[in-house]
C-alpha cells in the first residue's frame, strides 16, 4: 500500500480540486453572471461570493468530522449541536448581560462539552460511534427546544451582526473566521504529533495502543473538536439573519458535512485526514446549491440535480475509474513506445 | 371518612352530576368543552384567550382541556367531556388519524362535535363542521394585495415552503390563481427557502444575483421567517427592502412587525385566531336543528406596516 501511495498520491489530491473548477467553469460558460464579481459599496459582491459566505457552516462541520472520520467514527449528532450552541448562544444574548466574548465562550463550551460525552460513550464505553452519536441526533434537537421554551428566538447583537455578515479588508468576516480554524487545524494536525496519533488510532487502534499511544483519550479529543466546530457552526448560522429558528436550525448538516468529507477522498474506514480538500468538499456542495437555486430549476428537482452531480464526482474519483484511467494511460504509452 | 365512600359510590355520584348538568343545560345555558392542541407558540394562545371570551361572552358554561400536544390527551378530554355530558365539544385536532373511535362514542352519546382550526381523517358524519382558515385563501388574499399595490405589473419571485408540505403547495396555488387574472404580473422564479430566514435569505441572495434587483419588483414568500431573510439579503445588495423590492408573506409571527415596523417588509397576513365565534355559531345551528356546511373557511386578516410597531409591542 506504501508503495502506491507516491502514484496514486496525486489524482487523490487533484480530483476534488479539478471537480469544483469543472464545475464553476461549466456554469460560467452556460452564465457569465454566476462567475463576475463586483466590488461594491466596500465589499465583494457575486455568486462564487455567495458560496464562499454560505459554506461556512457546512465546512467548520466538516473540519470537525474529518477528524472524527480520520479515528475510524462519525458524528450525526453535529447538525443538532447546531441548533443547541445555536439556542444557548441566543438565550445567553436575550436573557443575560454577558458580554460577547463570554457568550462565545460559554456556547462554544457547550459544544466542547456535548462532544466529550459523545467521545466518553465512543472510546470508553465502547459504544459504536454510528449509534452513540445518533443519540444525540434524535434528541438534540428537543434539548435546544427546551432551552428556548420551544419558540425561535430574535436577538439584536452588533458582534453577531459583525459575524453574520460584517466585512474585514472586503472579505466577509464569516470567512476569516473558517480560514483561521482551518489554519489552527492543519498546524495542530500536521505540525504535531496529535494529527500524527489521531490518524493511527484510525487505522488501527489495536496497534497505536501497543506504542504507547492513549487511542481513547485521543478519540474522545476528535469528538470533543467535532462539538466545538459544530458550535461555532451554530452561532455563525444564527447570526446570519439573527433569528435562531431552532425547529430547522443545522437540520440534516451533518449528512451534508460527512459528504464533504468524502467528496474530500476521506475513508469512512478512518486512518486518513485530508483537511484543505474538506473544505474543497463543502465548497463543491455549495456551489451546487447556489447554481440550483440561480438556475431557476423547478424545486421537486433541486436534489436529484445536486444527487446526480454529486454522484457523477465521486465515480470520476473512485479508484475503480482512476485505474482505468491510468490503464489507458499506460496502454498508450505503450502502443507509442 | 373518605375511605367510607368506596369507588362505587363516587361513580353514582359523577353519573348524578352528569344527568343534572344535562338537564340543566337542556333548560338553559349551553355547557361547551373545548379540546386544545396545548399552548406551543404566541398565535395557539391567542386563539385559546380569543375562544374563551367569545364563549363567557356567550354565556356558556366553558370547560377547557389543554392536551400539551399530545393527541392521547385530547381523546381523555374528550371522552371525559363525554362522561360530563357536555352539549358539544369544539376539538382542535393535533392530527389527522386515529380519531374515529372516540368520535363514535361522542356519536353514540349524542354529542356534536365541531372541529376547528385544522381538519381530520374520518368519515364526515361524525363531526358536524370543519371551522378553519384555508391555505388557499390566504394566497388568494396575497395575491390580491399585490394587485392592488402594483396595479397589476409586477415580476414577483417566490419563495415556497418545504417541497411538498401542504401549506406551500396551497399558498402557491392561491396566489397564482389570483395573478393568473393580470397578464402583468408573472412569477419569474421560484425557490425553496425550506421556512427558514436563513434560507429565505440564501435563496434570495442567488436570485438578486442571478436576476438582478433591478428586475425583481416584489417578494412572494410562503412565510415571515423567509421574508426576514429576503429582507437582509435585499438590504445587504444595496437595496431598500418594502421600497424598492415589494416584500408580502403570511403568518402574522411577532418577529415580523418588528421587521416591518423598521420599514423592510410590506405585509403580512395572520390566520385568524378568531374561530372559536364561528365554531359556536355551527354548534348552535346544529342543536337548533339547522344544516350546517361540512366546511367553513375563517378568513384572516391582513397587517400593515402603520401598525406594526404596536402590534410588536402588544405581541412581545
Amino acid at each position: 500500500m506504501m508503495n502506491l501511495k507516491g502514484l496514486s498520491i496525486n489524482p487523490k489530491i487533484w480530483g476534488p480540486i479539478l471537480s469544483l473548477v469543472a464545475i464553476i467553469v461549466i456554469m460560467g460558460i452556460i452564465d457569465p453572471g454566476f462567475v463576475r464579481i463586483e466590488f461594491k459599496d466596500g465589499r465583494f459582491y457575486g455568486s462564487l461570493i455567495d458560496v464562499l459566505v454560505r459554506a461556512t457552516p457546512t465546512a467548520i462541520i466538516a473540519l470537525g468530522m474529518a477528524v472524527v472520520i480520520g479515528t475510524r467514527g462519525i458524528d450525526l449528532s453535529v447538525g443538532s449541536v447546531v441548533a443547541i450552541c445555536g439556542a444557548v448562544a441566543a438565550m445567553l444574548i436575550t436573557e443575560t448581560d454577558l458580554s460577547f466574548a463570554s457568550v462565545m465562550v460559554l456556547s462554544l463550551a457547550a459544544g466542547g462539552v456535548i462532544g466529550m460525552l459523545n467521545g466518553i460513550m465512543v472510546s470508553y464505553i465502547g459504544i459504536q460511534p454510528i449509534i452513540a452519536t445518533l443519540i444525540l441526533m434524535v434528541s438534540g434537537r428537543g434539548i435546544a427546544q427546551l432551552i428556548t421554551g420551544g419558540r425561535s428566538v430574535s436577538f439584536d447583537s452588533v458582534a453577531m451582526d459583525i459575524i453574520g455578515s460584517g466585512m474585514f479588508l472586503a472579505i466577509p468576516v464569516r470567512i476569516w473566521i473558517a480560514a483561521g480554524l482551518l489554519l489552527l487545524t492543519i498546524l495542530v494536525m500536521r505540525k504535531t504529533a496529535i494529527g500524527l496519533f489521531i490518524e493511527s488510532v484510525g487505522a488501527n487502534a489495536r496497534a497505536s495502543r501497543y506504542v504507547g499511544i492513549e487511542a481513547r483519550l485521543f478519540k474522545m479529543f476528535a469528538y470533543v473538536f467535532s462539538g466545538i466546530c459544530a458550535a461555532l457552526a451554530g452561532v455563525i448560522l444564527i447570526a446570519d439573519v439573527g433569528i435562531a429558528e431552532i425547529n430547522r436550525l443545522g437540520l440534516w448538516l451533518e449528512l451534508d458535512a460527512i459528504l464533504a468529507v468524502v467528496l474530500a477522498g476521506g475513508s469512512l474506514n478512518g486512518g486518513r485526514i485530508y483537511l484543505g480538500l474538506t473544505i474543497i468538499g463543502a465548497l463543491i456542495i455549495q456551489t451546487l446549491t447556489t447554481i440550483i437555486f440561480s438556475s431557476g430549476v423547478p424545486v421537486e428537482y433541486n436534489l436529484i440535480v445536486k444527487a446526480s452531480i454529486i454522484l457523477a464526482v465521486l465515480l470520476v474519483q473512485s479508484p475503480t475509474t482512476q485505474a482505468a484511467i491510468k490503464d489507458l494511460n499506460m496502454k498508450r504509452k505503450g502502443v507509442r513506445t | 371518612m373518605k375511605s367510607v365512600v368506596g369507588k362505587p359510590v363516587i361513580k353514582a355520584a359523577l353519573g348524578l352530576a352528569a344527568a343534572t348538568l344535562m338537564s340543566v343545560s337542556a333548560m338553559a345555558e349551553l355547557t361547551v368543552g373545548f379540546v386544545q392542541t396545548g399552548s406551543e407558540s404566541g398565535w395557539r394562545t391567542a386563539f385559546t384567550n380569543a375562544t374563551k371570551a367569545e364563549a363567557e361572552a356567550r354565556g356558556y358554561d366553558f370547560k377547557f382541556a389543554d392536551a400539551q400536544g399530545k393527541q392521547e390527551n385530547q381523546i381523555k378530554a374528550i371522552r371525559s367531556f363525554i362522561v360530563q355530558g357536555v352539549d358539544g365539544i369544539v376539538l382542535a385536532p393535533l392530527v389527522t388519524t386515529g380519531w374515529d373511535k372516540v368520535l363514535k362514542e361522542a356519536d353514540r352519546a349524542g354529542i356534536p362535535v365541531v372541529l376547528v382550526d385544522r381538519g381530520l381523517d374520518s368519515d364526515p358524519s361524525l363531526y358536524v363542521t370543519s371551522v378553519g382558515s384555508d391555505f388557499t385563501m390566504e394566497g388568494a388574499m396575497i395575491g390580491a394585495w399585490m394587485a392592488v399595490e402594483t396595479e397589476g405589473t409586477c415580476d414577483i419571485v417566490e419563495l415556497q415552503g418545504a417541497v411538498g408540505a401542504d401549506a406551500a403547495i396551497k399558498r402557491q396555488a392561491g396566489f397564482a390563481n389570483v395573478i393568473e387574472n393580470f397578464p402583468g404580473m408573472q412569477i419569474i422564479a421560484s425557490q425553496t427557502g425550506s421556512w427558514s430566514s436563513t434560507g429565505g435569505k440564501e435563496v434570495m441572495e442567488s436570485f438578486l444575483k442571478s436576476i438582478g434587483g433591478e428586475n425583481i419588483c416584489a417578494v412572494w414568500a410562503h412565510n415571515d421567517n423567509m421574508a426576514i431573510g429576503a429582507a437582509q439579503a435585499i438590504k445587504e445588495a444595496g437595496l431598500q427592502p418594502s421600497e424598492d423590492i415589494l416584500i408580502a408573506s403570511v403568518d402574522a409571527i411577532t418577529d415580523i412587525f418588528k421587521t416591518m415596523a423598521d420599514g423592510e417588509t410590506n405585509v403580512t397576513l395572520e390566520l385568524s385566531p378568531y374561530q372559536g365565534a364561528a365554531a359556536f355559531d355551527a354548534l348552535e345551528a346544529h342543536l337548533a336543528g339547522e344544516d350546517v356546511p361540512k366546511r367553513i373557511t375563517v378568513p384572516g386578516g391582513l397587517f400593515y406596516p402603520e401598525t406594526a410597531a404596536e402590534e410588536y409591542a402588544r405581541r412581545k
